[in-house]
């Protein structure tokens, strides 16, 4: 008898968001965690296409984020949206695949880490959730980040986003094939990452 | 005519497989998968990703194995819900229109925890569903069975002090698609749930129990292992059945996010 830990719970598994979320889940200003106007507002965006480099016009992101001094936000009213920033958004992608946020810059919650948006990607066809990150384009995160480190750099492009001439950033997501997005586990059970090992 | 499922990721002719043939896919995979269990392969808790009987799936899922990463601070957190997001009806789903929808009044309950065990407290539980006639409020949904004007189908709660959500509705009915000839989802609610941790978050679906559709759905079977399918499946509660007034549902939510993966118990000891 080995001193183990007592077992987890097993986990309840994921299922399709199916092509009938659009009703449910996405709610008026989702997308927008600041109001326009907001000093240091910056517009997150791009498009989703799938393994044949079409839009994936039925998906849904949602981000999660720190706020622009690298706190935690722990304030309600991401369903209410009145003016509070709670650091969470939602956004579906529209007929082209695209979709925006309009949010503020996250900070780095400690010294020298790089921040980043974590992102969750639902769509119809997609069997559960990934999970993955977006990662501002400047400072020297990109270069001591230990997950962006680990990674080639095409691989690594595809988690950094684009700083464009307006100043937004862009990011696109590849769900399969040429340039496909690095989608990201925090299991650390055996086959972690595997096809079906996570929920 | 049936469910608008025909995205770009969709055989022109899928409607034109038959359920045997889809059933046939899924049988040798399942089995695949108990003959890697037998090799030492790994249990698997949730859906394949890349599983061809879901049509859709196939211009969709991830080719490669997902990145391990270790939780940066803010993924060790939720985003923080509160009763202003949320109306006080919007956990009842058969009062929202004003007159009251028909079929099954059910009411549904069950705790969220992690995988220690811990309650998911004050956290945003959100459902959607059909309708009492497998038809939902969405323009894509082509299905010829009645709208309810009455039921939206749409709810959403917290979870209380103690992991704890509850809801009212009417039994969803089961719907046609459009991934094989004369395909059919077995009833279910759909589930978004926020766990203590970003990395807990999943959308899933319940089923109710004894559903004969099952065994030729390609989206419940696309999760390999039976006993973590068995999860998705409520229970009939007498206990949160009311007197003459619905029957109760008990479902209960586990995740675990970035914690240790469950393993089955093996029968000999270490
Ligand atoms: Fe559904």
């Amino acid at each position: 008898m080995s001193d183990v830990l007592p077992q987890p719970l097993p986990p309840t598994p994921g299922q399709t968001v199916g092509p009938f979320f659009g009703f449910a889940l996405p709610y008026e200003r989702g997308n927008e965690l600041v109001e326009a106007g907001t000093p240091g507002a910056v517009r997150l965006h791009g498009t989703v296409r799938d393994g044949a480099g079409d839009p994936v016009p039925d998906a849904m992101l949602e981000i999660w984020q720190a706020d622009p001094a690298g706190g935690v936000p722990a304030r309600s009213g991401s369903l209410l949206r009145d003016g509070t920033f709670t650091g969470w958004g939602r956004a579906e992608t529209d007929r082209e695949g695209g979709y925006w946020f309009r949010t503020l810059t996250p900070g780095a919650t400690e010294a020298g880490r790089a921040p980043f948006f974590h992102v969750t990607l639902f769509a119809r066809g997609l069997q559960t959730r990934l999970f993955t990150r977006a990662y501002l384009p400047e400072g020297a995160g990109p270069a001591t980040d230990p997950l962006l480190a680990s990674l080639d750099a095409r691989d690594r492009a595809t988690l950094v986003t684009v700083r464009e001439p307006d100043g937004s950033l862009r990011w696109d997501v590849r769900l399969q094939g040429e340039g496909e997005t690095v989608f990201l586990t925090y299991d650390e059970g055996a086959g972690a990452g595997r096809d079906g090992v996570g929920a | 005519m049936t469910v608008q499922d025909t995205g770009p990721a969709t055989a022109p002719d899928a409607a034109a497989e038959t359920q045997a043939q889809l059933s046939a896919e899924i049988e040798a995979g399942h089995a695949a998968y108990a003959a890697g269990l037998e090799r030492g392969e790994p249990q698997e808790h949730g859906p394949r990703k890349n599983w061809p009987p879901y049509r859709s799936s196939l211009l969709r899922h991830p080719t490669k194995d997902l990145r391990h990463a270790d939780p940066e601070t803010i993924e060790l957190y939720s985003p923080v819900f509160g009763e202003r997001d949320i109306g006080p009806l919007e956990a009842d789903l058969t009062v929202q229109r004003g007159g009251e929808p028909i079929g099954e009044r059910i009411v549904v309950r069950g705790r969220v925890v992690d995988g220690e065990g811990r309650p998911v407290r004050r956290q945003l539980v959100e459902v959607w569903q059909a309708n009492a006639a497998g038809r939902y409020v969405h323009k894509r949904d082509q299905h010829p069975a009645p709208i309810d004007p009455n039921f939206t189908g749409i709810g959403r709660m917290l979870t209380d002090d103690d992991g704890w959500y509850r809801f009212q509705t009417i039994k969803p009915g089961p719907y046609p698609w459009k991934n094989h000839f004369n395909a059919w989802r077995p009833a279910h609610i759909h589930f978004s749930l926020f766990g203590r941790e970003i990395t807990q978050r999943i959308v899933t679906q319940m089923y109710f129990p004894g559903d004969p559709l099952f065994a030729l759905d390609p989206i419940y079977q696309s999760i390999q292992d039976p006993r973590a399918r068995e999860r998705l499946v409520a229970t009939y509660d007498h206990d949160v059945s009311e007197h003459e007034w619905a029957t109760g549902y008990r479902w209960d939510i586990v995740l675990t996010g970035a914690h240790r993966t469950w393993t089955e118990p093996e029968d000999g000891d270490e």
